[in-house]
């Protein structure tokens, strides 16, 4: 019998307070797709890190063709022909894309030539970039789509996708899907981690799943359930989010004619966006990030000004007020950035807290209210059970989830009336992700309006009462998500009902 | 081959955040020991000459505190403002305009207003380095402009109006064409702690004006740790992109933090002006308003530890002093000393968010790669 691919046997690593693998074993064979299923802080990326070189193991055994290595480095990897697509993106942010490839590959090619193949191969997959744009100017979404185009550019024998498909519409979720199948059947080993059970059970041959840096079982994905599955990686089954019976009320928020020019050269400029969001429902805004979500989410928050009555919260026109007056009208917000937008990372949760609650009687002229500020964050930490070893805790020190908890207790506990919420659950794990999704739910319920700004369709599906999609910085039609299905968002998403209006006008 | 490499911490050391000041400080006396060795001096004694003589009198003691307490005082300022990210290099001009505020009040209005000159030299020598510092506030806030370039040059344009007026309208007729005012009277000049009845002072130059600087020690640090407005301009120094998400004023930042280290530094050159200098002339500051930079970083921005970078500072100054009466040697020593200083300061810093890791000898499964590429792919994805 042919030894497997890559073996790894027994690794462990430890960072300075915790143990990230202890003890690891794992096989890969070429032409699986095989699933690693952990939560947040699992250990997967740790490992995954370990099997790229850019992080070193501290003891343990990686067999590669049933021969013993040692991967040194990232580049020791790509040169056995190991390729990895981060979930956090390895990319350099004054360059191009092509630059960024050409740095990756270490090949001697000319950029045009290099162009060319990078259009060809971003063409065959459906991830369309333009090779000539600087980092700097893409979103989050195309950022993903350059690493996993540079990574097919090197024909790996074994690619590892880090939570790939969250930045894709489902209509390209199936397309890379079909691409992972064929590059599997050519005998490409996939090791495909992520969270998302019915990807992984539609996807993969084999799991592993993974939690507290321990293997706790393998499975045939496709012959669980996903919440056997979701037990298995959390350790005990997780609680369906429920919907409440609720009543709508007034317009609480409500955006007409907005239109906004792009935030840099390569943004998405806003063209007469129009919603309402009703005291007690939830909208959802469904797209792929960088079709003029930023610029719809600095409208709202108040960094970008723009004519007064084209935003609404109640009856006042806030259009032209700044952050801080509309917090003051009961608008609260939580941004897709954690660590730098929504929290400073190197400042304690009790300073974060401080970061948008002031209004909340924690400062007494002029001075902060220590002791208040204290108590605030922590009850936040209490009521949403965020893991944390208290107010003193740096932001940085918390697991994704765990602070995105913080952030979105913060923005509640304010009582707001208006509550928007971009990306809310982007890499955080599914405990933490059901835990914010039923609260979002329980909110509405209790009379809040709340718009939730997402390119995780499931979530929409799951959490929101009606949804639009914005694409190309234009808003569809709206539907109820009852009345609408994965097929026609996922087409809005490409942008299909611009040209319907076209067609209709 | 063997080596050693950085590897960025998961946070901060905190005990390296105390250490690495500590450590800049003991690596430059050992460059110093090495520096009086090359210059034919006994190091042991050259380094009694430097940093003990200098303390060993009631009158040496004073004239640390003296130089200490200005420099104390600009450091405060500018550790508020690098706290914002607002780089103000120009505190040196500001502290000119604070001078030659209260010296305009001081030269035109000695005889008719009384107890109340020096006051009114106070207020007027804050409002002085303020309103230079408003200049770069405004170029930064309003167009964009680099404040570090913006008041650095002003400080220039700061000195030429010194120049002028001490060349020009406000020149001591009875001077010889010297380019100085008439020396201040008493009503226009702090007090000397001496003629308060402190005795142990007694022939000191030592003055009043020091009570300013230990008022503003705990009022610094009360502002950066206890006040809104010192958190807002913190986490604009530290995350601009989440101060605009709180809503915090970006310009409102940039102002605050040129107005406070400009009024500070305004204030110690009204010390010096009504204090041991008497009055204006065209070279009467070393170098305090750059100087102070270094006490700010040394100081870790810590308005605490702002006091204890001052003295270290002026002890430097003392020393250069000492060992060229002492021993002869260049004044310009002391230059070197704040350089070191520095030089060893920023190389600790990188300890605070990186630590030192001996590398692996592993046997690479490529030929021995580039690690410099692979480190910092690394250190992205980290």
């Amino acid at each position: 019998m042919t030894p497997p691919l890559l073996r790894l046997a027994g690794i462990t690593k430890s960072y300075a307070t915790v143990q990230a693998l202890a003890g690891v074993d794992l096989d890969v064979r070429a032409g699986e797709i095989h699933a690693v299923l952990g939560e947040n802080g699992a250990g997967k990326s740790t490992l995954m890190k370990s099997i790229f070189g850019a992080v070193q193991p501290d003891g343990g055994v990686i067999e590669w063709e049933g021969r013993p290595i040692t991967i040194a480095s990232p580049v020791a990897a790509r040169s056995c022909g190991i390729a990895m697509v981060f979930q956090h993106f390895a990319l350099f942010e004054s360059m191009t894309v092509v630059e960024n490839v050409a740095l990756a590959l270490g090949e001697r090619s000319s950029l045009s030539v290099l162009a060319s193949r990078l259009t060809e191969v971003s063409s065959r997959y459906g991830l369309a970039i333009n090779p000539g744009q600087s980092v700097h100017r893409l979103s989050v979404g195309e950022r993903q789509r350059v690493e996993i185009v540079r990574c097919l550019l090197q024909s790996p024998r074994l690619l590892i996708m880090d939570e790939p498909t969250s930045v894709l519409t489902p209509q390209a979720i199936d397309q890379l899907f079909e691409t992972l199948r064929r590059l599997a059947a050519e005998g490409t080993a996939i090791l495909y981690v992520s969270h998302k059970l019915d990807e992984i059970r539609r996807l993969c041959d084999r799991a592993t799943i993974i939690r507290q840096g321990r293997v706790v079982g393998t499975a045939d994905p496709r012959q669980e359930t996903a919440s056997r599955l979701a037990e298995l990686m959390i350790g005990h089954s997780f609680p369906q989010t429920e919907r409440r019976a609720k009543r709508e009320g007034a317009i609480a928020l409500e955006v007409a004619g907005l239109d906004v020019p792009a935030d840099g050269p390569f943004g998405t400029a806003l063209r007469d966006i129009s919603f309402r969001v009703r005291a007690g429902e939830v909208l959802g805004i469904a797209g792929i990030s960088g079709n003029g979500q930023s610029e719809l989410l600095a409208a709202l928050l108040g960094s970008t000004a723009s004519a007064a009555h084209s935003v609404m919260l109640g009856d006042r026109p806030v259009g032209a007020l700044g952050a801080a007056a509309r917090r003051g009208l009961g608008l609260a917000l939580v941004p897709e950035e954690r660590l730098g937008v929504g929290a400073v990372p190197e400042m304690s949760l009790a300073q974060n807290a401080l970061l948008t609650a002031y209004g909340q009687g924690l400062v007494q002229r002029g001075v902060v209210a220590m002791k208040r500020t204290w108590a605030y964050a922590e009850r936040c930490i209490a009521d949403y059970s965020v893991r944390a070893s208290g107010a003193g805790a740096p932001a940085a020190s918390l697991s994704g989830g765990n602070l995105q908890k913080f952030i979105v207790a913060r923005e509640i506990a304010q009582g707001p009336r208006v509550l928007v919420l971009a990306q809310p659950t982007w890499g955080v794990d599914v405990a933490a992700t059901a835990f914010i999704r039923q609260r979002v739910i329980d909110l509405a319920a209790n009379g809040v309006a709340v718009l939730v700004i997402s390119d995780d369709l499931a979530e929409i599906l799951e959490i929101c009462d009606r949804v639009a999609v914005l694409a190309s910085g234009r808003l569809s039609p709206e539907r109820d998500v009852h009345a609408t299905h994965a097929a026609e968002i996922g087409r809005w998403m490409a942008g299909v009902f611009i040209d319907a209006e076209v067609v209709a006008a | 081959m063997m080596g050693f490499e950085l590897v960025r911490r998961a946070a901060p050391s905190r005990r390296m955040q105390v250490l690495a000041p500590l450590q800049a400080v003991l690596l430059t006396l050992m460059a110093g020991l090495g520096l009086f060795a090359l210059l034919g001096q006994n190091p042991m004694h050259a380094f009694h000459e430097f940093f003990i003589a200098p303390l060993s009198t009631a009158n040496g003691v004073s004239e640390l505190l003296l130089k200490a307490s200005p420099l104390c005082l600009i450091g405060l300022g500018l550790a508020i403002a690098y706290r914002a990210n607002v780089w103000n290099i120009g505190a040196e001009g500001q502290m000119y305009m604070g001078g030659v505020f209260a010296t305009g009040l001081a030269i035109h209005f000695q005889e008719s207003w009384g107890a109340f000159l020096l006051p009114a030299m106070i207020v007027a020598g804050m409002a002085g380095g303020m309103l230079w510092a408003s200049l770069t506030a405004l170029c930064r806030a309003r167009f964009h402009a680099s404040e570090i370039l913006v008041s650095l040059m002003l400080t220039y344009v700061a000195n030429l109006v010194v120049k002028y007026l001490v060349f020009g309208p406000w020149q001591d007729p009875q001077a010889n064409n010297f380019p100085l005012t008439v020396e201040f009277q008493d009503n226009a000049l702090f007090p000397l702690l001496a003629a308060l009845g402190w005795e142990w002072f007694e022939g000191t130059r030592l003055n009043l004006s020091i009570v300013i600087t230990l008022v503003a020690i705990p009022l610094a640090w009360f502002f950066c740790q206890r006040t809104f407005a010192g958190f807002q301009l913190a986490v604009a120094g530290v995350a601009p992109a989440a101060a605009r998400y709180a809503g915090f004023s970006a310009s409102r930042a940039i102002w605050m933090a040129m107005l406070a280290s400009g009024g500070a530094a305004g204030l110690a050159g009204v010390s010096e002006v009504a204090g041991p200098i008497g009055q204006l002339n065209d070279r009467w500051t070393p170098e305090y308003g750059f100087t102070a930079i270094i006490v700010a970083t040394l100081a870790r921005l810590n308005p605490l530890a702002v006091p204890v970078a001052a003295l270290l500072m002026a002890l430097l100054y003392l020393g250069g002093e000492s060992v060229q009466i002492g021993l002869q040697l260049p004044k310009s020593i002391s230059q070197v000393f704040q350089g070191l200083l520095l030089m060893f300061l920023l190389g600790s810093e990188v300890l605070v968010r990186f630590r030192l890791r001996r590398r692996h000898p592993t046997a690479h499964a490529a030929p021995s790669a580039s690690v410099s590429v692979a480190t910092a792919a690394g250190e992205k994805a980290a």
